[in-house]
């Protein structure tokens, strides 16, 4: 019966634990984001966000459970899986060895793209970055340096993009422009995945929420759901009651 | 072994090609100042073994030094590097397999110290006249031992998390292995207890076979040191990609 059948989610979790030592990062989190959707991941700073995405991304191993990318598990099948993945780090990191475009040369190239630079060209015009693409990384402020990452997790167009604290630390007209480009990147086909501490940026740009708190989901519904439930004005409202209650 | 693969050894070598003041020249100013001050003073009282000259002796040993601490220098600076600083995050998200990570920077580490090595001597052949015994040995032991010490830098790369971490071995292994290594002296010329602990060192090994190849002469016979050298590089090898699949370090 096709009409059982649902696509293939974006990205699938189970029971995803990781420890670091005593410390429980993630205490078995399930999650299932669709294909299409962008998707915020909600929590405070320590709440094991980063930690997911890194397991996801394959920077770091899972304890336990299982992870996909469209449909591809992410260490037995990690080729299939990177490649549908378009991850932007949470910190600033760079190559200061390199220019902009070779930046974006060399990322393509790790992605087996020899002959890329009519999309690299394009990436640098959407991200406002044409004119500094000859310029070394270590000449670019920090606002164009976080543009060069979303161009290097765009290089090989992956289905899903994952942007960690994308907006952490950035002004405010950067931050308007990043949601205009989230928007587009989406209405484009692909699965965004961010995750913040800003709700606001949550309300603007998704429908679906979840909110990890010490390494567990709190919840995992549509915004107007969550904030119906709690009975909240603002989504601020309805998190800060969710993480009181963790406490209590 | 595809575009990513060669992607990573291009960039590898794209970054100490782009600072070779430093990765290039400062090594053959280092050895040349080495064969100068070695070869003038000691030249004229000195023969190692009969009928071959003291510069003619010590030229490939300074020169295989230069490429085993070049070699090792490249893998594990620039892992390190890339950790300090974060970048290493875009390897490791690229569809790259443990083997072609290693290889691409175990090659790359080849290549720098094959250019040193090649710059040095032939810089050294404009002072001193050399001899080639055997091309096949030299070019052999330059491969062996380029690999091995690049291998070694990859290990000592995914194990440090600092900078100073990546000097300890730098200061408790590969300096002692290099000095130990027989490149100013013959392994017969030192008291029992330094001769039996060179036996184990494997740059011992790969600077008698890579100076057998120019003078035809050497402490042991090229057969075992081949045998050590190529030996302990498939080992090293091995282990490095064991821990490199295995995520340990660099996958936490
Ligand atoms: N490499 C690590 N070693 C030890 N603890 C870590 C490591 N990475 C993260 N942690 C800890 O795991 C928890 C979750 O961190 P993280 O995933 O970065 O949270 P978030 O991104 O939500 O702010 C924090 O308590 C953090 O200190
Ligand atoms: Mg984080």
């Amino acid at each position: 019966m096709s009409s059982l059948e649902r696509p293939l989610p974006a990205v699938e979790i189970r029971a995803v634990r990781k420890a670091y030592g005593a410390l429980q990062a993630l205490r078995g989190v399930d999650l299932t984001i669709e294909q299409g959707e962008i998707f915020a991941l909600l929590g405070p700073n320590g709440a094991g966000k980063t930690t997911l995405i890194s397991i996801l991304a394959g920077l770091v191993r899972a304890d336990a459970g299982t992870l996909k990318v469209m449909g591809h598990e992410v260490t037995k099948d990690y080729r299939a899986a990177r490649r549908a993945l378009g991850v932007v780090p949470q910190e600033l990191v760079f190559d200061p060895f390199f220019s902009v475009r070779e930046t974006l040369r060399i990322q393509s190239g790790y992605f087996g793209l020899r002959h890329n630079d009519d999309w690299i060209d394009e990436i640098l015009e959407n991200l406002h970055l044409t004119d500094k693409a000859e310029v070394n990384m270590r000449a670019l402020s920090g606002g164009m340096k976080r543009r060069v990452l979303i161009g290097q997790a765009l290089v090989h167009r992956p289905p899903v993009i994952v942007l960690d604290e994308p907006t952490a630390g950035v002004d405010v007209e950067l931050r308007q422009t990043l949601w205009r480009f989230v928007r587009q990147l989406n209405s484009a086909g692909h699965t965004i995945l961010l995750t913040t501490h800003y709700l606001e940026e949550a309300e603007a740009l998704c429908r679906r929420v979840a909110v990890l708190n010490k390494g567990q989901l709190v919840t995992c519904e549509p915004i107007s759901e969550l904030l119906q439930g709690r009975q909240a004005a603002t989504l601020e409202e309805a998190f800060v009651g969710l993480i009181r209650d963790g406490e209590a | 072994m595809g575009v990513g693969f060669a992607t990573l050894f291009s960039k590898e070598v794209l970054r100490f090609w782009k600072v070779s003041f430093q990765t290039l020249l400062a090594p053959l100013v280092a050895t040349l100042l080495y064969l100068v001050v070695f070869a003038q003073i000691l030249g004229q009282r000195l023969s190692v073994y009969p009928g071959v000259g003291y510069a003619a002796f010590l030229v490939p040993g300074l020169v295989m030094m230069a490429m085993l601490q070049n070699a090792f220098a490249n893998s594990s600076s620039s892992l390190v590097q890339s950790k300090v600083t974060g970048n290493l995050v875009f390897v490791l998200l690229a569809p790259l397999s443990a083997f072609e990570f290693f290889l691409a920077y175990v090659l790359a580490a080849m290549l720098r110290g094959l250019l040193v090595g090649a710059v040095v001597l032939v810089t050294a052949g404009f002072f001193f006249p050399l001899q080639i015994h055997s091309l096949p040995w030299i070019l052999v032991f330059c491969l062996l031992a380029t690999g091995l010490s690049g291998a070694l830098g990859v290990l000592a790369g995914v194990w440090a998390e600092k900078f100073d971490q990546m000097a300890a071995w730098q200061n408790f292994l590969i300096l002692p292995l290099t000095f130990l290594s027989g490149a100013f002296y013959s392994l017969h010329s030192l008291p029992p207890l330094w001769h039996f602990v060179s036996r184990f060192n494997p740059f011992f090994y790969a600077i008698d076979g890579f100076r057998y190849g120019f003078i035809g002469v050497s402490d042991v016979s090229p057969w075992e040191s081949l045998l050590i050298v190529g030996s302990t590089c498939l080992a090293l090898s091995w282990v490095t990609l064991v821990l490199l699949r295995s995520g340990w370090r660099v996958r936490p």
